[in-house]
């Protein structure tokens, strides 16, 4: 058991004056916002709850949140098991090991409106390989037009973007199983199949948790890069949460909308932040401390 | 093992050689599939890299699986243009600002957190959490009005204290991961030697846990670089981040693309060039220190 210390907030203090400058304060102003309305020159006035029963009426939430949930299910539904079995063909060892984590690490790493940019180029029609291939196949597709290729595009790039991270952890979570494991099953004849059902999953487990969770939020939020790629078009088919938030808030100046629209999404991410800290600090309580 | 092997019978050993080969077997198909895998991934920069080595001429003019007549002239262009290289250093600016501020302050809390156990220690934890899950879209127009009215819009420092918003706690999560593998033996016994916590922070406890800190340095920093939403809406024109430098370049009417993908290659190659070195500790960066 650590020793009860409340001096401790000492060493928290830097931490929590910081952070508070930086969430707090703003997130005040969006609940200020969000129940008041203007007519300009910094004049608000009191509105109440109007803008929140507005927004759970207003269809372009609505549809806004189903195509992120959509995306999040699609994106989730792919990156889980091939991030899975692309860990499970990795060595343990050795420098093509290393070089896998390196070239798998790569995409992580690229500023996200990067990632867009090569996706943008990498897809079209006239200059892009992808783009190009498919033309020339006889297939008629173009992301900037058709609804179903500007998904098919976004989902791709961020399985290309996002499966090393599930990929990785993974491999982290397999490579702590000791070799006796293996070898016990070896003993007992088991079959692939059951040692990755009985061994390598339970043991996985912990760390397949927290990468679906980090992927969930991750995806929930995503911006930048479809917003890249196709601007949340064509029409409204890529719009999704945050890009509808950033386009009413920033682009529209919509104030008492976009805070409460900033609100509801932020107690959804709550909520899931609260499952995910259930579950690490239950994982962190079964492994004990290292 | 060793004792399965010490009696081998024949059916044993017979049983023993098939699954061997059928091991090696599946090597073969692991190869394969990371390969495509590797393929998959590597593909579409590589696309990026070649498109950076063309004129634009030549990328408008015909399609070519690599460069004809290899030029350096995009980069050339950005590498001489204040408009475009300004933009990489006030990335790196704000960007290193903001990986010293964060690690410099969630380096106490962390060690509070991995040693102490406090009044609504768990509350805070998981308040720190909920900030580093915080959709940047929510705070982008409370975060441009509260630095416009402190006057600090368009500096690098307002960008750097903004991102601080996911990666303090970040900071906080990865190094508490690390300071738990430090037996708290080490703190008691230095505290006999008549050590002030100071000191035996800065010239016991550090060290112990340095490599914890080159990662989570690592992570703040790859976290601020990628990130474009507050920076671009932070941001004019002292301090307009590469990013925003290049999607201003997409909205232009007769965009260049060979700089376009020039300006990407070398956004990613400050990544590339430390990626060697954490290469053990990705996954638990990403993992906030849980793996």
């Amino acid at each position: 058991m650590k020793p009860v210390n409340n001096r401790a907030w000492f060493l928290v203090l830097p931490v929590l004056v910081l952070v508070a400058f930086s969430a707090v304060i703003p997130l005040m102003t969006v609940v200020n916002y969000s129940v008041q309305d203007t007519f300009g020159d910094n004049e608000f006035f009191w509105n109440g709850i109007y803008w929140f029963d507005d927004l759970l009426h207003s269809e372009r939430m609505w549809q806004a949140l189903g195509r992120q949930i959509l995306f999040s299910a699609i994106v989730l539904a792919i990156e889980v098991p091939l991030g899975v079995f692309i860990a499970l063909h990795m060595s343990k060892k050795g420098a093509w090991a290393s070089a896998c984590l390196v070239v798998m690490a790569l995409p992580l790493l690229i500023p996200f409106n990067v990632v867009g940019t090569i996706w943008q180029i990498f897809g079209r029609p006239d200059i892009g390989l992808l783009g190009h291939t498919l033309a020339s196949l006889g297939l008629d597709y173009n992301y900037t037009r058709d609804i179903l290729d500007a998904w098919v595009t976004i989902v791709v790039m961020d399985v290309w973007h996002w499966t090393s991270l599930i990929a990785l952890l993974a491999y982290a979570g397999l490579r702590s199983i000791p070799d006796a494991y293996y070898q016990a099953a070896k003993i007992d004849q088991a079959s692939r199949w059951a040692v990755f059902r009985y061994i390598e999953l339970p043991k996985m487990r912990g760390v397949l948790v927290i990468a679906i969770l980090l992927r969930f939020m991750d995806s929930f939020m995503i911006y930048t890069e479809p917003f890249v790629v196709t601007g949340g078009g064509p029409g409204n088919a890529t719009t999704f949460l945050s890009i509808d938030l950033v386009k009413m808030a920033l682009g529209q100046f919509d104030l008492g909308p976009a805070a409460a629209f900033s609100i509801m999404y932020f107690l959804v991410i709550l909520l899931v932040s609260w499952a995910f800290y259930t579950v690490m600090t239950n994982l962190d309580r079964e492994e004990g401390p290292r | 093992m060793t004792q399965a092997v010490a009696t081998p019978t024949r059916a044993a050993r017979l049983a023993t050689g098939s699954r061997a080969r059928a091991r090696s077997e599946r090597s073969v198909v692991s190869i394969v599939v990371l390969t495509l895998y590797l393929l998959f991934l590597l593909v579409p920069i590589y696309w990026l890299v070649n498109m950076s080595l063309k004129t634009n001429a030549e990328i408008l003019g015909g399609f070519s699986l690599w460069p004809r007549n290899p030029t350096l002239a995009n980069y050339e262009t950005i590498l001489t243009d204040p408009s475009w290289y300004m933009g990489y250093v006030n990335s790196l600016i704000y960007v290193v600002l903001n990986t010293l501020i964060s690690v410099t302050v969630a380096l106490p809390a962390a060690y509070a957190f991995s040693r102490y156990s406090f009044l609504g220690d768990k509350h805070l934890f998981f308040w720190l959490l909920t900030n580093r899950m915080a959709p940047p879209a929510v705070f982008a127009l409370p975060f441009f009005q509260l630095y416009s009215s402190v006057g600090l819009f368009d500096t690098h420092i307002a960008v750097a204290l903004a991102h601080c918003l996911f990666n303090v706690p970040l900071a906080v999560w990865i190094l508490e991961g690390f300071m738990r593998g430090v037996p708290r033996e080490i703190d008691e016994t230095a505290y006999i030697d008549g050590y002030s916590f100071p000191r035996f922070f800065i010239r016991i406890f550090m060290p112990l846990i340095a490599s914890g800190i080159g990662v989570a340095a690592f992570f703040c920093f790859m976290f601020s670089w990628v990130e474009l939403l507050l920076s671009r809406t932070l941001t004019s024109v002292n301090a307009k981040p590469i990013a925003a430098t290049m999607t201003r370049t997409v909205s232009a009417s007769g965009l260049d693309w060979g700089v376009l993908a020039a300006a990407g290659v070398l956004t990613i190659i400050p990544g590339a060039l430390v990626i060697w070195f954490v290469r053990n500790y990705i996954a638990k960066g990403f993992a906030l220190g849980r793996v």
